[in-house]
């Protein structure tokens, strides 16, 4: 396949960045959509040019690291995948790609397509953790029987990979989905009861001064999520927000 | 210097309790003045950052990636290792120590196996007590899965993504500490040196990868968690970004590194399909539970299949060849990982591989899914012979059990494996050996201890499944914080380490001197093409199969590359800026060293073992005719090479293995 792609340069978080129009060819379908990269890199890199900065790690769709907001998608047009499970058989021979980083206050651009999303980490810092040392005497994991049907709505809750998909997609740049995730797996485990109260209010709380903004129930962020996490996650964070508060 | 593994007197059973209890303690207010680095943030060394931290030392974190959570422990799949006996099918502590030294085929040492079987409990408990959603039965209690080497029921498991929800537990312990101040956090900064002072690991030197500032961080002990050197392969299923450096750097400040050559090759991941390719990814060994390894028995059909004529799913049961179950009976297609691929490697060399490239077998599920399928037709009371609804119900119940990876098969290969078998073939996927510690997980560095894969001590020549989720948690949450804490009560006097000295402003000079060159050579080729050529030589010569020839050849090849590369090589922009094909540079150099004293160690091992074999040590007759051939008069010991500049100049040490509590045998799978 020959195509033409239009990517977001940008040197630094201070230079102002624009597209810059590229053409790549024989791409073969079965290449994944950071190996089409791969190659305009490589080719870059013969002229003598600065390559395209991307976040890539795993490459296997679990770290979170890739990201890409692609022809107006995040991740790009395949549904349940992220941009390294992306596969070039989506594409059409003769495609105009666009290619930009995810765009949200709280992501700001670092270089070309990459954002930095430690605002992430620092609302997990707030309380995304059940308080626990290690000691090795903690009780018998099964001495804690958790009801199936509650175990496996908190592990589809963990599954979330924070690639910030869901705040690039809204267009609020909430990140209710992403904390609502995090919320939603220790409220439905007994083990996270205890700190509930404290973990919603103190979550919520770092969310608003990272500057992501509200919900306004439109569904973007579960439609491109790359794991399927539920909107219910955002509903049970609200419940949880609402019973803490009442407390509080 | 004279090897000294450490190990604690006494019977084996209570070496670990013994030594806990007399070894030197920090009280809780000298703790406050002392700090460690922590370099990766994987299971190993994200799980003993936080416990560090949760005891009261001062904690620096630094991990390559943006975030911790990113680190590749979070792709481990399949599970974790633990002798609960919550199936009370016979599992006990021994019983695993004995299944870990058999699957390493006698090459790991006793004593800390035994540890670690004794601490997989724990590990269970702390897991579920951090909020770790494992997969539960519907009477609320943990389940089990079956992992190849094993006859009991011991891998605890979330899905097919245990290792996000483990790593993802070691993270909030973390963001816990980061809350508190207790760990200071290092994202997108790479360690490029470590920093000795009077003989003893001080601190390190790293690279701000978004800025390229190159940064001094001192502390008064140094711990590598930094993963395995599968990409030193090019293709693997490791992550883009997992490198050796660390390792490599420790390496050349002093840490002997063991047994290179011990590379597991993962009997089930997707074939290659092209020259494009830029990793390999894993079908986790969990699917061996349910599916079935075959091709056909006749070449006839072989063609067929090639051809698009005959569709794997049509040919006759009598016509295949499940080559596992036939060789192995008593494990069938449970057999370890090494047995796995060799098998693979033995029936596609006879011609007998399944798609255009002649390498790849299938993995096949269709008789689990009649048989989950029967079992819940007749659980619901329902037509048990309605053929439809019983292969509904039963790829419902696949489905529920390894859904996240038939999908992720079907978006790379395009085919839908609930409908035609999987094709599957081996990749590199783990390293067994790297920095040799002792019993205290230290190197023989003072002050530098290495934990998780970035070390050799626990699966000996071959790792077993779901047991590296379990070592790089058992070293970082309860092994690493007591023995670094010996260490450590000798420090209680002696204050900040300050990082304006000599040797910090030597390393720093050195690593400076490195980026310089690579900005400025005025190389043809760029740092990929070299890691490619690299990664084409292991492959071929330094692979699943090895012989003194092709050893030979390696070690030349890789020598003469590496001095291309340092002519040749081409590095685009500065270092003022994040500048990936300057970090790629860096390890790529790395690779090329440490892939010549692989091969090195290879051609010295003139056995065969675990997931090193040899072509000229195999069994030439009996039951057992065909398979690999250990040496263990010879052999029976751990190489650690000393660096001395080239790769070729490296001294070998022995470390004696030695064993008492298991008797070595031909590990036997029939």
């Amino acid at each position: 396949m020959n195509l033409t792609l239009k990517i977001w340069r940008q040197k630094n978080a201070s230079d102002k960045g624009s597209m810059v129009d590229y053409k790549v060819s024989d791409i073969s379908p079965d290449m994944s959509f950071l190996e089409m990269l791969d190659v305009l890199n490589e080719q870059l890199v013969n002229n003598n040019e600065s390559p395209v900065a991307f976040d890539h790690d795993c490459r296997e769709g679990i770290c979170g690291m890739c990201s890409l907001y692609i022809n107006g998608e995040a991740h790009g047009p395949d549904r349940g995948v992220t941009t390294c499970q992306l596969h070039m058989r989506m594409f059409k021979d003769g495609d105009t790609i666009t290619i930009e980083p995810f765009r949200a206050t709280a992501f700001p651009v670092v270089k070309d397509l990459i954002v930095d999303r430690s605002s992430f980490d620092r609302v997990q810092h707030a309380g995304g953790f059940i308080s626990v040392n290690t000691s090795g005497n903690t009780i018998d994991a099964n001495a804690i029987p958790v009801n199936k049907h509650d175990a496996d709505d908190a592990f589809s809750a963990a599954t979330c990979i924070g690639c910030g998909a869901c705040v690039a997609s809204c267009k609020n740049s909430s990140a209710m989905l992403f904390v609502g995730a995090k919320v939603s797996q220790f409220a439905l485990l007994p083990q996270g009861k205890v700190e509930a109260t404290d973990r919603v209010l103190n979550m919520v709380k770092q969310m608003d001064e990272e500057g992501f903004g509200n919900c306004t129930n439109t569904g973007a962020c579960e439609v491109e999520c790359p794991k399927g996490i539920s909107l219910e996650n955002i509903a049970r964070m609200n419940r949880e927000y609402l019973k803490a508060s009442l407390k509080g | 210097m004279a090897l000294d593994s450490k190990i604690p007197k006494g019977p084996i059973k209570d070496k670990w309790t013994d030594y806990k209890n007399h070894i030197d303690l920090v009280n809780p207010a000298n703790k406050r003045n002392i700090d460690v680095i922590v370099v990766g943030t994987g299971l190993a060394g994200g799980s003993a950052a936080a416990t560090l931290a949760e005891l009261g030392y001062n904690v620096k974190a630094f991990c390559f990636q943006d975030s911790p959570r990113r680190a590749h422990s979070i792709a481990a799949q399949g599970g974790i290792n633990a002798a609960k006996n919550y199936q009370g099918d016979g599992d006990s502590t021994y019983r695993l120590f004995y299944d870990t030294v058999k699957g390493g085929d006698y090459r790991s040492r006793e004593a800390n196996v035994y540890r670690l079987a004794e601490v997989s409990a724990n590990i269970i408990d702390q897991c579920v007590a951090q909020g770790v959603p494992f997969a539960r039965e519907y009477g609320g209690l943990l389940d089990n899965r079956s992992f190849g080497g094993v006859l009991v029921s011991r891998t605890f498991y979330a899905a097919g993504q245990t290792g996000q929800q483990l790593l993802l537990g070691a993270y909030s312990a973390m963001n816990r500490q980061i809350g508190r101040g207790k760990i200071k956090m290092y994202n997108r900064h790479e360690m490029l040196d470590v920093v000795k002072v009077d003989g003893k690991a001080r601190g390190i030197i790293t690279r701000n990868l978004i800025t390229g500032e190159i940064e001094r961080h001192s502390a008064h002990a140094v711990v590598l968690g930094t993963g395995g050197y599968g990409n030193v392969f090019f293709l693997s299923t490791n992550a883009m970004g997992s490198n050796v450096t660390a390792a490599w750097k420790a390496h050349k400040r002093g840490a002997y590194f063991a047994n290179p050559c011990y590379t597991q090759i993962h009997p089930t991941c997707i074939p290659v399909s092209g020259d494009h390719q830029s990793k390999l990814t894993l079908m986790s060994e969990s699917l061996r539970n349910d599916g079935r390894i075959w091709v056909p028995k006749h070449m006839k059909d072989v063609e067929a299949i090639k051809a698009g004529t005959l569709k794997p799913k049509d040919l006759a049961e009598d016509d295949r060849d499940y080559y596992l179950e036939r060789r192995y009976p008593a494990f069938g297609n449970l057999v370890p990982r090494d047995v796995a691929s060799r098998a693979a490697k033995e029936r596609c060399d006879a011609g007998f591989g399944v798609n255009a490239t002649g390498e790849a077998v299938f993995l096949d599920f269709a008789s689990a899914i009649q048989r989950y399928g029967k079992e819940t037709a007749h659980v619901k009371g329902l037509d048990e012979n309605d053929a439809a609804l019983v292969k509904k119900l039963g790829q419902e119940v696949i489905k529920n059990k390894y859904g996240n990876l038939f999908q992720m098969y079907e978006k790379i290969v395009d085919q839908d494996p609930y409908n035609t078998p999987m094709m599957i073939y081996p990749a590199v996927h783990y390293t067994m050996g790297g920095v040799w510690v002792d019993y205290n997980l230290m190197t023989t560095v003072p002050g530098l201890y290495c934990i998780g894969e970035a070390n050799f001590s626990d699966h000996g020549a071959n790792r077993l499944g779901a047991s590296a989720l379990m070592q790089g948690l058992a070293d970082g949450y309860f092994v690493l914080p007591y023995t670094i804490g010996d260490y450590l009560s000798n420090d209680i006097r002696t204050g900040p380490i300050s990082t304006e000295t000599k040797e910090f402003e030597d390393a720093e000079k050195e690593v400076r001197e490195k980026i310089n060159f690579f900005v400025s050579n005025e190389g043809q080729h760029s740092v990929d093409y070299f890691h490619k050529r690299l990664g084409k030589i292991m492959w071929n010569k330094v692979g699943m199969s090895r012989n003194v020839q092709g050893l030979t050849e390696a070690i030349s090849e890789i020598k003469a590359l590496r001095e291309q590369f340092w002519k040749e090589v081409k590095v685009p922009g500065t270092n003022e800026e994040y500048n990936e094909e300057l970090a790629k540079a860096g390890r790529v150099a790395d690779f090329l060293e440490l892939g010549e004293l692989f091969a090195k160690d290879a051609l010295n091992r003139e056995e065969s073992c675990g997931g090193h074999f040899r072509e000229d040590s195999v069994e030439l007759d009996g039951e057992q005719k065909g398979e690999a051939l250990r040496d263990d008069e010879n052999f029976a010991y751990v190489s650690a090479w000393e660096y001395k500049g080239e790769p070729s100049d490296a001294v070998l040490h022995k470390e004696q293995l030695e064993f008492n509590d298991i008797e070595l045998k031909q590990r036997s799978y029939k």
